[in-house]
């Protein structure tokens, strides 16, 4: 049984909340995106029934032989069966995101300071990476 | 035995599939008429040999294979990731780049499907959990780009000889189910880094607080390259040092490992989105089987023991880091 004093903060229940909304709704993009993209309703970048011919390759050679998109590049690609499914898996990475700004002005009225730089700085770096300004050489 | 049984069937299941492509493993890949402009190509000698099973084989193997790594992930409070990518890299004919890739989504959504569950019950700690996640982070970003550049074989040694070192320091760790914490250190005092949790197994509630934050820190630098690198979640190393070293108790190290897993893997996985190495053939299969294992494994790790987590969680990585370091020297190809 618990008390008071075991109970998680306001800060920590908002974090949850969201992120369980978030997950469920990613989750459920996600499953309905992927039967779209098998059952075959919208064409394939690449056809699913050419893929074990692909996925052996590195990455690096699949994106040149293919042209495949890199970054943001597959946004304008979403009416494809496979990119269509990067929206699901986009809210589920960008999900952490969103819950940092929804505990932030929590920890502004608790004044705490410490926690609300680390949060910001947090957001910064989670956009960053999201950004895709990051780019990788080829191996 | 159910662990070691469940293992088994979802292995023997890509193993039968590949046995049955056969003839198809001696040829490497040729690309002819991609989907979207495509033109022939000549074949890529360090590619993966393709398979000739049907398509869904692999998608189906997949589902099975994460869904029971899910159950077993929350519960050792490790990531799916590291248990994930050494074996569906060693059973799956997809090359370890797409496996890394899917592997950090994976690890990601088995923590955003507990995450909720762990912060409500207050067995992750929010407060624990931010300053260390702006470190892991961070260095994540540098480990994934790191590890896109490096060969197959340097990836799966070094993370074979990771999982195997942390194996060592577990088994042999004296005291962890409650670590004794003589005195907090003065930045986890400052950062009021502490809490009070109902420990179910024993009836009671339990205070705990932590020391040696800064040289945490320090380590959780290392642990995010390691985990962007191999591609995978990282709560292999975060339960050793949130448990060990700064002695959070086993099971708040374990939950606030795994919630921890859902922003530490966010940065790095972004990373390997946007260098294109996401197929969601086999994320999507992957990712759904493993975020339903998860949220039964939640509802069992809150009545579980922690003597018994820690032990399954020693077993699992021992077979997942002999596996990818076998690999990796290619003598267990």
């Amino acid at each position: 049984m618990s008390n008071i004093k075991t109970q998680a903060s306001e800060e920590q229940l908002a974090y949850a909340g969201v992120l369980n909304i978030g997950m469920w709704l990613g989750l459920a993009i996600m499953v309905i995106t992927f039967f779209i993209y098998v059952s075959g309703v919208l064409p394939s970048f690449v056809p699913i029934s050419d893929l074990p011919k692909y996925w052996g390759l590195r990455v690096h050679d699949f994106n040149v032989k293919l042209h495949a998109p890199t970054g943001w590049g597959w946004a304008p690609l979403v009416g494809m069966g496979d990119y269509l499914n990067f929206i699901g898996i986009a809210m589920l990475s960008g999900l952490t995101i969103l819950c940092y700004m929804v505990i932030l002005p929590i920890l502004v009225r608790k004044k705490d300071t410490a926690y609300v730089v680390i949060a910001i700085a947090e957001i910064l770096v989670l956009s960053l990476a999201a950004s895709g300004l990051l780019k990788v050489g080829g191996h | 035995m159910i662990m070691l049984f469940a293992i088994t069937l979802g292995t023997a299941t890509a193993a039968f599939a590949a046995h049955d492509a056969a003839p198809g493993l001696a040829a490497a890949p040729t690309a002819t008429t991609p989907g979207h402009g495509g033109h022939a190509a000549a074949p890529m000698a360090s590619a993966v040999p393709e398979s000739t099973a049907p398509w869904w084989i692999w998608p189906l193997a997949l589902f099975i294979v994460t869904f029971i790594l899910g159950i077993l992930a929350v519960l050792g409070g490790v990531g799916g990731g590291v248990l994930f990518v050494p074996i569906v890299g060693g059973f799956f004919p997809f090359h370890i780049d797409f496996v890394r890739g899917a592997g950090l989504l994976v690890a990601l959504a088995g923590a955003l499907a507990a995450g909720p569950g762990l912060l409500k019950r207050n067995l992750a700690s929010l407060r624990l959990a931010i300053p260390v996640a702006l470190i892991a982070s961070s260095a994540a970003i540098g480990g994934a780009m790191i590890g896109l550049a490096l060969s197959a074989n340097v990836i799966n040694t070094l993370l074979g000889a990771t999982i195997l070192f942390i194996v060592v320091i577990m088994a042999t760790a004296k005291k962890s189910d409650f670590p004794v914490v003589p005195k907090p250190d003065a930045l986890s005092q400052s950062l009021g880094i502490m809490g009070i949790y109902r420990e179910e197994s024993l009836g009671k509630d339990v205070e705990w607080t932590v020391h040696k934050t800064p040289m945490g820190l320090a380590l959780f630098v290392v642990i995010g390259i390691m985990a962007g690198m191999f591609g995978l979640g990282a709560g292999w190393a975060n339960v050793p040092v949130l448990n060990l070293l700064m002695g959070a108790p086993l099971k708040i190290s374990v939950a606030t490992s795994k919630f921890l897993l859902s922003i530490t893997d966010t940065s790095a996985a972004w990373v390997y989105l946007n260098q294109g190495a996401v197929l969601p053939m086999i994320v999507v299969p992957s990712l759904v089987g493993i975020m339903l294992g998860s949220m039964i494994g939640v509802k069992i790790l809150a009545k579980s023991k922690p003597k018994a987590i820690k032990w399954m969680v020693i077993g699992l990585l021992l077979f997942a880091g002999l596996r990818s370091l076998l690999k990796g020297l290619e003598i267990w190809k």
